[in-house]
């Protein structure tokens, strides 16, 4: 027990560590830079405690839950030998996660806004929705189709660069023929698709089938999968941009 | 009493968005594999623990940072700081907006070093690697790649030069990059464009960019105000090659000196050995020639 504490107190000072920074920036910035006093500095005290704690148990929890299942089922299929329904579950881990992603239905919404105000959908809340809905599931799509790509990588052992410099040459033809509002929004949906949960489970998934497999390695074959996951949106983004054009 | 019901209401809001994932395991876990998960008990918990201190740095970041980091990046562009006095900008001079840059790379560094799932993929980067990739410098050399993209980023909004010339340009030097990078940390590299930016990052750095862009005229903040996310994700990719570079070069090095230090003692031996020989045939050639006389 005492010991278990000790290790915990280590991870409270190690979170401690992380958080000092942005702490220092922002004093910085409002004592330095601002030259205003702290408003309610008790909140502000107490919202660090918490962030503090939460990142402890976060870690924690990662190293006993989420890393061991996702190695654990990754080695499951591995040994069931079953290609096709280990794409399907990466398909459904890359839309289940990405469809109800907070973060990805609040720039679904704003971009709603910025297309209405553009002109390009009539300015209707109804109108809005069905456009930001339509943007939610084609990211989700392609977060999907994403991870089955590189699922089907890591089996067969393709070289990464290949893949991901392809995808690029694709996101830069792509710009010059869609319509320019939609460049933004598409740029940015590509890194705002990976959760904070999705990653660590997508890695462990990707660095246990590496490691399963023969001939496989971890570090070379197990990692890229959020790389995939955060390209394929934007050409998709692009090709939503267009159809709607 | 407040802050429990806080604590309740995000602690929901957490279960609702990871409940698809755990839906999504258990049915192909007992559908499709039909095994019972291994250390059950353990990874239970390890779940909770992650739901927990997931809704406990939401909150705490909602009561602490946030509100404080955005009103930061309000103030920081609001004319009055810019223009000591005047209300409305007519003209803008990127220059003026110095510590707003200064202000874009502090918190892009700081924010991803706090990054939860940037944590993550360090940890395991490390694991897999045995220790030769250090976890705490891998996310210090995306944190710099970070404060560098978002303080270009704003650079960009405040000229408003196109995002495209700037997103294109950063994927060729990924690309000349990638054929000089060690082959081994390529695909970490890549991950970590999309890592970088999630939880912590994205809420600050969406505030700045919108502040920048609709206090600046003729800048749209639905138009100019996105994109700073993408630049953050390119440059932590740029960032983690270049430290993968470094290193390679410093391995190198090393095993430069240790190939040298092996190359002269094989010199010795040699040496020695031919000593020896010549010694053997001067002696050979001694003694035969006692034996001839």
């Amino acid at each position: 027990m005492n010991q278990q504490l000790i290790v915990f107190f280590k991870a409270l000072l190690g979170s401690c560590k992380d958080l000092l920074p942005i702490v220092l920036v922002i004093a910085f910035f409002q004592f330095v830079v601002l030259q205003q006093a702290m408003p309610n500095i008790g909140d502000i005290l107490v919202g660090l405690a918490l962030v503090v704690l939460g990142l402890t148990f976060f870690i924690y929890g990662l190293e006993m839950g989420l890393f061991p299942i996702g190695e654990s089922m990754a080695q499951a299929f591995a040994k069931k030998g079953s290609i096709n329904w280990l794409l399907t579950f990466a398909f459904c881990l890359g839309f289940g996660t990405t469809v109800a992603e907070p973060s990805l239905i609040a720039v679904a919404k704003e971009a709603a806004t910025v297309a209405a105000a553009g002109g390009m959908i009539s300015n209707t809340l109804e109108a809005q929705l069905s456009y930001a809905n339509g943007l939610r599931y084609t990211v989700a799509f392609a977060v999907g189709f994403a991870i089955s790509i590189g699922v089907l990588r890591i089996i067969r052992g393709w070289p990464i660069q290949y893949l991901i410099l392809g995808g690029y040459v694709v996101v830069v033809l792509m710009t010059i023929i869609a319509p320019s509002w939609i460049i933004g929004i598409a740029y940015d949906s590509g890194a705002v698709t990976t959760s904070t949960i999705t990653v660590p489970l997508v890695t462990a998934l990707g660095v246990g089938l590496a490691s399963a497999i023969k001939g496989r390695n971890p570090m070379i074959d197990g990692f890229g999968l959020i790389a995939f996951a955060s390209l394929t949106p934007m050409v998709f983004v692009m090709i939503y941009g267009m159809v709607i054009n | 009493m407040a802050l429990l019901l806080e604590f309740l209401q995000t602690l929901k809001n957490t279960v609702v968005d990871v409940l698809p994932i755990l839906s999504i395991i258990l049915g192909f876990q007992l559908l499709v594999i039909r095994k019972p998960i291994p250390h059950i008990k353990q990874v239970s918990f390890g779940f909770i623990y992650v739901l927990i201190g997931l809704t406990l740095f939401l909150l705490g970041l909602e009561k602490a940072l946030f509100p404080l980091g955005k009103m930061m990046a309000e103030q920081l562009t609001a004319p009055e700081f810019i223009h000591q006095g005047a209300k409305v900008l007519t003209t803008v001079h990127w220059s003026d907006y110095a510590w707003v840059y200064v202000f874009a790379a502090a918190i892009g560094f700081s924010t991803t070093i706090a990054e939860p799932s940037l944590i993550a993929v360090a940890i395991k980067a490390e694991e897999v690697s045995g220790g030769a990739i250090n976890a705490n410098s891998l996310r210090i050399s995306v944190a710099i790649g970070v404060s560098v993209g978002i303080a270009l980023g704003s650079y960009r909004i405040v000229v408003g030069h196109p995002l495209h010339y700037y997103i294109i340009t950063g994927y060729v030097i990924v690309v000349i990059q990638t054929f000089y990078c060690p082959k081994l940390l390529v695909p970490l590299a890549y991950d970590s464009g999309g890592v970088t930016t999630s939880t912590v990052t994205v809420p600050l750095v969406a505030a700045l960019g919108l502040g920048l862009a609709s206090t600046i005229p003729g800048r749209s903040p639905l138009i100019d105000g996105f994109g700073l996310i993408a630049f953050a994700s390119l440059f932590s990719i740029i960032a983690v090659m270049t430290y993968a570079q470094l290193t390679h070069a410093k391995a190198h090095k090393i095993e430069r000196k240790v190939e040298k230090r092996q190359r002269i003692k094989i010199n010795k031996r040699k040496l020695r050995q031919k000593k020896q020989e010549a010694d053997q045939t001067s002696n050979d050639i001694n003694q035969q020639d006692k034996q001839d006389r």
